[in-house]
């Protein structure tokens, strides 16, 4: 990472709609976005809010309907997908399946006219990198899923993109696979030193794996920032709801700090309007004793049993529900059980305002 | 490893398989084996006077494909007629199967990129041509191209011609009617082969800085070569023995090697020469497939490396 990071992709103003007359919908309704040289970059939403949409303009197989996109400084919004430098990984992976591995890798490299000695010397390196040496020429047909998706890596990585784009790359794997090749995804990224831009709605997935993250919602673009800012300073209820478990709180400001609805204050916060909304993530709330100094108030209703924690569901004195994640002990006992009476303690900045 | 029983139950299914294709088995050998050998019989036997055979053997109709006796002295001479016969079959049919294949596919593109709904649509016009008999749908295209029919007639109300196109009764004219009659025979396997081309491979294509055409010669034509393959074998080899079309398209004169064979039987009288021409057309037709065939595996070897 340098200091003065330069931008390696903007989106100016993006638009694009689909349909037409009474049936318009916005795909991306005007988004704004800067992606940094080599940075790991993930677009992150659930299905329909825009992110593939946008990696598709990127890529060039969608036009904007308005609204420019750059490229390492250049205007690449009128370009065909051939003649940009970038590539993509399909979700199907899309692997031609009249040739061969090593022919599918160095698809690209001939496309461009690179000589033929150039060609095979840069299929091997990619077939090295992601580790298939030994299937060079097998149909890509008996491969597996895994493998396959390594091939669709290397076939996109061969020509030396300045930025590769994942469209939910990994959702076809199982579990641990999918596990796997999220490590593998980054040490090729950082390998490599490309621009990766990954879509996925799986938020462990982009929390684990991105430099930053850009969270979209409904066509436009909701926060971008690091994992840690986005999952501790969300800036919505969306963005705060989609990226890991929360407890939502109403509360309303008074002299010094914030009151919930069970009439406790939380110190130091302040909010703009009259009636605003508390994140409070499960694991930043401890539990104590009912009667200790400054403690809110709470009954346990219910347990459930996760295996590295407990989450145990308490209501507040006016019946608000609040989430409390306990990391389970050797013996997998909680502590608390259903009807008791006991204190909730907030930590230090565990409470965010959320204005909307 | 299977176990004995598996063995067993394997080759009793084995055993069932056959017997149940029995039916099929003894109409194809009836139908097709017994008429091929009389066929084959005959070309070695001598012409009855008035058609027919006589009974004794002779190898006149095999030299009469190629050659013909001279009138005055006996000798063989090249009989050119028949040569000129054969390569207008063989030229026609190459050319019919070229042309449907340039008009075909993008209609079977079309087709297949339409919405699920519409196809049904689209390929249910592709067959309408097969509800009326061939011979109707050929002296329609001859009631067209004939020189007072009605392409003549609007052009020379146009004013873009002064005589008529002398179209009717020249290879054009066969041409015209054996394409027209094929099409549906080469875009349905197209079709059937571009419906299950994966229209992600295109994006792919592209984004590997493939041009349009290098995405139609590299990737869509290796994928659907199988319906390539199977349409032209379905346009080539019919047309190749094509009967009606060349005897009302072609008049008497434009023969192609079906007219020729026909004509043995018929006024010829000549059945063993139309049996050898018979045997060799079907030799000519299993020639072209097998180095068809072999052309389209030779090129898949490659790509194996």
């Amino acid at each position: 990472m340098t200091d003065t990071p330069q931008s390696m992709i903007e989106a100016r103003h993006t638009v694009k709609a689909f349909g037409q007359g009474d049936h318009i919908v916005r795909a991306l309704d005007d988004v704004s976005l800067t992606i940094r040289k080599g940075e790991f970059f993930t677009l992150l939403g659930p299905s329909g809010c825009g992110k593939t949409t946008l990696l598709r303009l990127i890529a060039g197989f969608e036009m904007p309907t308005a609204g420019q996109i750059l490229l390492d400084g250049a205007d690449i919004t009128d370009l065909p997908p051939n003649q940009r430098p970038v590539n993509t990984v399909f979700q199907s992976y899309a692997l031609f399946p009249h040739l061969t591995v090593a022919q599918n890798v160095g698809f690209g490299l001939e496309m461009q006219g690179r000589p033929k000695a150039e060609v095979a010397k840069t299929t091997a390196e990619m077939l090295a990198l992601v580790k298939l040496e030994a299937m060079a020429n097998r149909k890509t047909s008996q491969l597996s899923g895994g493998q396959q998706q390594r091939v669709a890596l290397a076939r996109a990585l061969a020509p030396k993109p300045k930025v590769l784009l994942l469209d939910e790359p990994l959702s076809a794997l199982d579990l641990k696979l999918r596990k796997e090749m999220q490590v593998e995804l980054k040490r090729l990224q950082q390998e490599t030193g490309i621009t990766f831009v990954f879509v996925t709605h799986d938020q462990e997935e982009a929390l684990t794996m991105s430099d930053r993250i850009g969270v979209m919602s409904a066509g436009k673009l909701q926060q971008v920032g690091s994992p840690r800012d986005i999952y501790t300073r969300p800036v919505n209820r969306f963005v705060a709801s989609f990226i890991g478990e929360t407890n939502f709180l109403p509360a309303s400001p008074v002299q010094g700090g914030l009151k919930l609805g069970c009439g406790a204050v939380i110190d130091g916060l302040t909010a703009t309007k009259p009636s605003v909304t508390l994140t409070i993530r499960p694991e930043q709330i401890r539990i104590t004793a009912p009667d200790e100094a400054g403690s809110i108030p709470a009954t346990v209703t219910s347990l459930v049993y996760f295996g590295t924690d407990t989450h145990c569901h308490m209501a507040l004195s006016d019946g608000a529900e609040v989430v409390v994640r306990v990391q389970s002990p050797a013996s997998g006992e909680a502590g608390v059980t259903g009807g008791q009476k006991v204190g909730l303690r907030l930590l230090q900045g565990a409470a965010q305002v959320l204005e909307d | 490893m299977q176990s004995e029983a598996e063995t067993r139950q394997t080759a009793r299914s084995a055993r069932a398989g056959w017997l149940l294709s029995t039916p099929a088995l003894v109409l194809l050998a009836v139908g097709a084996i017994g008429p091929l050998l009389i066929v084959v019989v005959y070309s070695f036997l001598l012409p009855g006077k008035y058609g027919n055979v006589e009974w004794g053997f002779s190898l006149d109709a095999w030299r009469g494909i190629l050659f013909t006796k001279d009138i005055f002295d006996d000798t063989l001479v090249l009989a050119d007629a028949h040569l000129s016969i054969f390569w207008r079959s063989v030229k026609l049919s190459l050319l019919t199967t070229l042309f449907t294949f340039a008009v075909g596919f993008p209609t079977a593109w079309f087709i297949a990129t339409r919405p699920q709904k519409q196809r049904a649509l689209w390929l249910f016009l592709i067959t309408i041509p097969f509800w009326t008999n061939l011979l109707i749908r050929t002296f329609a295209i001859n009631e067209i191209i004939r020189n007072e029919g009605l392409l003549n007639t609007i052009l020379l109300s146009l004013g873009l011609i002064e005589k008529p196109l002398e179209i009717i009764y020249t290879d054009t004219a066969v041409f015209i009617g054996m394409t027209y009659v094929y099409l549906p025979l080469m875009v349905l396997p197209l079709f059937a082969a571009i419906d299950r081309f994966d229209m992600r491979l295109l994006e792919a294509g592209y984004d590997l800085y493939a041009t349009r055409w290098q995405v139609l010669r590299r990737i869509i034509l290796p994928i659907v070569k199988p319906g390539i393959i199977a349409g032209s074998i379905l346009v080539f080899v019919p047309a190749l023995g094509a009967y009606v079309t060349p005897r009302i398209l072609g008049g008497g004169k434009q023969m192609m090697i079906g007219n020729f064979i026909e004509l043995q039987f018929g006024q010829g009288r000549n059945w063993p020469l139309g049996a050898s021409l018979s045997v060799t057309l079907l030799v000519i037709v299993t020639a072209a497939l097998l180095v068809y065939v072999r052309f389209a595996n030779r090129d898949r070897g490659a790509h194996h490396g």
